[in-house]
Order: C-alpha cells, then sequence, then structure tokens
C-alpha cells in the first residue's frame, strides 16, 4: 500500500507544477498589456498602471515571478482583488462553504437517484423499466443546467411559490441549485451503474451464487452490487470536480453566492489575480480530490494496488 | 432466438463483405439497427436543413427589432416574440446555424490537436510520450468549463471565435488520450514493422496505418464531443462569455428570456429546447455509432 501511495503521490506533483505553471503564465499570455487590460474599465493614469504592474512584480525577470508565485501560493498567499482589494483567499474562503454546501447535496441527489435507476434499468435489461430510466437519463445528460434551473424556478418558486428562486443562506435556498446540479449528475451515475451492472451480471461467479441456491437479493447485492459499484465509486472523485465546475453556471442562475459566481464576475471584471486564485485553488482541490478517490479505490480493491 | 438473429446478421454481414460489398454498408446495416440513432439523424437532418435553409425559412429578420415585443406563440409569430420584438422561430433557425459551426469548429480543434498529440506521443512513447501525456494531464487537472473561463480570460474580450477556441482546446486531452491508448496497442501490428522496415517516413505510418486503425474510437467521441461542445458554448454564452448580443445564440436567448420567466415563459423555452434537442441527437447518434463501428461493446 505505501508503495501505491507514493507511486500515486510522485505523479500528481508534476501535474499540481503545471497546473501552477498554466495559471501563473495566463498572465502573461495575455496579448497586449496585461495591467492595461485589467485596467481597462476604470479611468486610470500611468502613476497608477505603474503602481500595479509594481504590486503585480511584473517588472521582475519571469522565473522569479513564477518563484514568488509559488512560495506565495504554497503559504495560502493568492494575491489581492484588483476590484475588492482584499486577499483573494479571504474571498475564496468565505464562499467555499456555499459552493461545497451545493456539490455535496447535489452529489447526494445524483446517487440517491442514479444508483437504483441504474441498477433497476440492469436488472430489467430491455423492459420498460429499463428503457424508462435510461431515457430520463439520456434526457438529463443532453438539459442544458441553466435551462433545467429556469425551468424549477418557473414551476417551484414563481408558480407553486414553494421555494425562493434566488439567492443563498437557509436550507430553502439550496433545495433548486441542488436539484438542478444533482439531476444532471444522476443521467450520469445511472447510465454507468446500469452499463457496470450489466457487466457484473454477465461473471460466472453469479451463475455461482445463484447454483449455490442463494437468495436473488443478495446475489443481486452482495455479489453484484458490491462489484459493479466499483467504477462507479472511482467516477464520485470526476463528478465531484464537474459539479464544483457545474456550481460556476447554476450559481450564476439562482444568484447564489459561492466560488462559481466568483470567477464568472471576476472574469466580466477582468480581475485577474482572482481568477487565477479560484482556478489554482480549485484545480489542486480537484487533484487532490482524485488522489483521495484513487487511494480509496486501491483500498476496495487490491488488484488496483498490486497491478 | 435473440441468438440465432444474431448469427443471422452476422452471417449477413460475412456474406456481404464476402462479395466486396463496401465497408460502409456494413456499417450502415448496423447502424440502422440502432433506433436511437436513427432519431438521433432524423433530428440532425431538420436542424442541417433549418441551418441551411435559415434565411429562405425563418418568417422574419432574427435581429431586427420591432414594436411587437412580448407576443405569445401562435399567429402571427409561431413562437412568439421576445422583449424587443423579435419573433423567436426565427431566432432559432438562425441559431441552429450558430450552434451547429460552434460545435463542428470547437471539435475540430479539439479533435485535430487531440489525434495530432496521441499519434505522436503513442508512437514515438519515452520522453516525448512522458511531456505531452503531462501537458494533457495538466489541463484535465482542470475542469472543462474552467479551462475554457481561463482561456476566455486570456483571450479578452468574449466573442464567439474565442468562445470556439477555448471549447476547443479544453476538449484536447479527450482525444489526446484516446488516440494515445489506441497506438500503444496498434504499433505493436506486424503492418507498422513491415512499414517500417520498408522504409516509410514516419509521417506515412502515422497517417496511413496507423491513424485509419485508430479512428473509431474517435468518429464516436468527436459526435458526442459536438454535443457536449454545444452544451458548453451554450453554458458560456448563459453566462455573458460567449456570442454576444444581438447574436441569435441559444444560450443568449435562453439568458436574455430569464428577466421574463414568470408571464413569458416562451422566449426561454424555444431555445432551451433546442439546445437539449440538438445535444440529445448527437447523444443518440454517438452510441449508435460506438455500437455499429464497435460492435463488441454494444449493449
Amino acid at each position: 500500500m505505501f508503495r501505491f501511495l507514493l507511486s500515486r503521490l510522485v505523479t500528481t506533483v508534476p501535474v499540481l507544477f503545471g497546473v501552477s505553471l498554466l495559471v501563473f503564465m495566463m498572465l502573461h499570455l495575455v496579448p497586449g498589456d496585461p495591467v492595461k487590460m485589467m485596467l481597462s474599465e476604470f479611468q486610470t493614469s500611468p502613476e497608477q498602471v505603474e503602481l500595479l504592474r509594481s504590486q503585480l512584480h511584473l517588472n521582475e525577470p519571469l522565473p522569479q515571478q513564477y518563484g514568488r508565485f509559488v512560495v506565495n501560493a504554497l503559504q495560502g498567499d493568492l494575491g489581492l482583488s484588483i476590484r475588492s482589494k482584499r486577499p483573494v483567499r479571504n474571498e475564496i474562503a468565505e464562499n467555499l462553504g456555499s459552493t461545497l454546501q451545493l456539490a455535496a447535496s447535489a452529489l447526494l441527489i445524483a446517487i440517491g437517484i442514479g444508483m437504483p435507476l441504474g441498477i433497476i434499468a440492469a436488472l430489467k435489461q430491455h423492459s420498460w423499466l429499463d428503457i424508462g430510466p435510461m431515457i430520463f437519463a439520456l434526457s438529463g445528460v443532453s438539459m442544458p443546467s441553466f435551462w433545467l434551473g429556469l425551468l424549477l424556478i418557473f414551476l417551484f418558486s414563481l408558480r407553486l411559490g414553494w421555494f425562493p428562486a434566488t439567492g443563498g443562506g437557509d436550507l430553502k435556498h439550496l433545495v433548486l441549485p441542488a436539484l438542478t446540479l444533482g439531476l444532471g449528475a444522476s443521467a450520469i451515475i445511472a447510465r454507468l451503474t446500469r452499463s457496470s451492472m450489466l457487466e457484473v451480471l454477465r461473471q460466472d461467479y453469479m451463475t455461482t451464487a445463484r447454483a449455490k441456491g442463494l437468495n436473488e437479493t443478495i446475489v443481486v447485492l452482495r455479489h453484484g452490487l458490491k462489484n459493479a459499484l466499483i467504477p462507479v465509486v472511482t467516477i464520485f472523485g470526476l463528478q465531484f470536480g464537474s459539479l464544483l465546475a457545474g456550481a460556476v453556471v447554476v450559481e450564476t442562475v439562482f444568484a447564489r453566492p459561492g466560488i462559481g459566481r466568483l470567477i464568472v464576475n471576476s472574469i466580466l471584471a477582468k480581475d485577474f489575480p482572482m481568477v487565477q486564485g479560484i482556478i489554482l485553488f480549485t484545480a489542486t482541490a480537484y487533484v487532490v480530490a482524485n488522489l483521495l478517490v484513487d487511494l480509496a479505490y486501491g483500498l476496495l480493491d487490491p488488484r488496483i494496488r498490486i497491478g | 432466438m435473440v441468438q440465432a438473429r444474431t448469427l443471422n446478421v452476422d452471417r449477413q454481414e460475412e456474406l456481404a463483405a464476402y462479395k466486396g460489398e463496401a465497408r460502409w454498408r456494413i456499417f450502415w446495416r448496423r447502424l440502422r439497427r440502432s433506433k436511437g440513432a436513427l432519431v438521433g439523424i432524423f433530428i440532425l437532418t431538420l436542424l442541417l436543413i433549418a441551418a441551411i435553409g435559415a434565411p429562405l425559412l425563418a418568417p422574419y429578420n432574427p435581429i431586427k427589432i420591432t414594436d411587437d415585443a412580448l407576443f405569445s406563440p401562435g399567429f402571427p409569430y409561431l413562437m412568439g416574440t421576445d422583449q424587443y420584438g423579435r419573433d423567436i422561430f426565427s431566432r432559432i433557425l438562425h441559431g441552429a446555424r450558430i450552434s451547429l459551426i460552434i460545435g463542428l469548429i470547437s471539435v475540430g480543434i479539439a479533435a485535430a490537436f487531440g489525434v495530432l498529440i496521441g499519434l505522436i506521443a503513442g508512437y514515438y512513447g519515452k520522453w516525448v510520450d512522458a511531456t505531452l501525456m503531462w501537458v494533457v494531464n495538466v489541463m484535465l487537472a482542470v475542469p472543462g468549463i474552467l479551462l475554457a473561463l481561463a482561456i476566455i480570460t486570456i483571450r479578452g474580450e468574449p466573442s464567439l471565435a474565442n468562445l470556439m477556441i477555448a471549447v476547443g482546446i479544453s476538449g484536447i486531452p479527450t482525444y489526446a488520450r484516446l488516440v494515445r491508448g489506441s497506438v500503444l496497442a496498434a504499433k505493436e501490428n506486424l503492418y507498422v514493422e513491415a512499414a517500417r522496415a520498408s522504409g516509410a517516413p514516419t509521417r506515412m505510418i502515422l497517417f496511413r496505418h496507423l491513424l485509419p486503425n485508430v479512428i473509431a474510437p474517435v468518429i464516436v467521441a468527436a459526435t458526442l464531443g459536438t454535443g457536449t461542445a454545444i452544451l458548453a458554448a451554450a453554458s458560456l454564452s448563459f453566462l455573458g462569455l460567449g456570442s454576444q448580443p444581438p447574436s441569435p445564440e441559444w444560450g443568449r436567448m435562453l439568458s436574455e428570456g430569464r428577466g421574463y420567466l414568470r408571464d413569458q415563459w416562451w422566449i426561454s423555452t424555444g431555445p432551451g429546447l433546442a439546445i437539449m434537442l440538438t445535444v440529445l441527437a448527437m447523444n443518440l447518434l454517438g452510441d449508435g455509432l460506438r455500437d455499429a463501428l464497435d460492435p463488441r461493446q454494444a449493449r
């Protein structure tokens, strides 16, 4: 296990290095002068432009700038927002809770709906119990989340008045955004669970289990589901990343505070340090989450850590 | 019974191959078996007609502001009008053009670069592979839409061109990994060794011998990817980071209809349905193509 852990860590570090390089270079890949672009919406004097340039250390040689960027980032210092003049770290910290709450509840909804649908579809392959859920899943995959969000707002807040349409805060504000994000993800999980379950149902050990006279429920749950879940679990890590990304759209639709809305507003305001900080933070969180899922996967399935 | 029919179909294919029937005909026969794929082709055909014929089919100018604001669906405006008095049906027809172009160009960028990277990485191996895959893994570490957002930020002003570049670049890793994997397996084949032994230049080995043998999964991924790209582009336009007004881009139209959701639901319903049907059609066709091109995967 230790060797497996070490090998995964060894592959993760270069990726994180690459991500930091990519985020750092963002500012330098801008055609023209990045400082002028950042300040294009403000009335500024040449002195102010120079001041920002020196604040961002843009006059130093590139390697030195990158070194400073990495050392600061490792200490949690992601610079100052151009718009609010506050540390990027603080703004991310303030918005993170809301986004995590949204992503976690969406993941719960996705698992709660997607897995049972996938299992039923696989067990009743080619019947209406298979076709129905799969049409739902295919529509879910094809549905733009912003449209689903608007439909839910139309039905549950404008017509029925059950939930607030916009804003954040209490649980009532969470329901519609979480459903919007979760339903899309449930479609992916349903499709994956179904195909993984179908694969497992064909295995010899399933026939053996039935042949020894086991109850069908036990055969399906203990022998089937347990094995079918392995690939589904791996997708959780990936899904969590896409849920975080999906939050970008959903938070905007519901005007809900969070990392997603923060990055959209920062891009529109050309607040570079903020955009860089959020991308660096999210990508790192995503890589670490996948590393954890990989490790969990290794624990669940010995073939992976040995092979 | 089902098995007997499958055998029969396989026998037909064998016979067709024996008779020297074109490969695409065998492929078409397999594709036809998938009802989903046929539905997908049907929707896409309608979409294509809408996209090509938009100037002829659209009853009104899609961007001209008129006094007929917020008409409900019916007569004379089939799908109603928006807050600027523009006919939604005409806008959706013209939007089909934009969406298809976005989908095709983004996927074109993603597939062209992705396939090239995958071919080179898989064929040369060693440090070339390690370096290219490092780049690909770094790109994969940034979730798709965030990578696109980063690219849009770098490119400055939001625009349709920047949108296509952003969605295209963020799609590259998928194709690169897919092709690299297939090339790693395919390059061990005798025909590659034979080509190398006969002194064929690398370019020829890559594009004449390896590419045709690894292209099937790329076609499937590109079909599914077109749907994803259209969806991603619509999301970005919805956020105000893609095509700009008065363009009849579907995501943009949906975003403009947001404020009128309570009473003028039709402003956002039309474009929403259009996006969903287009992506659905791509997904249905992609699934069907996968089954037809690789029968072992068929479920």
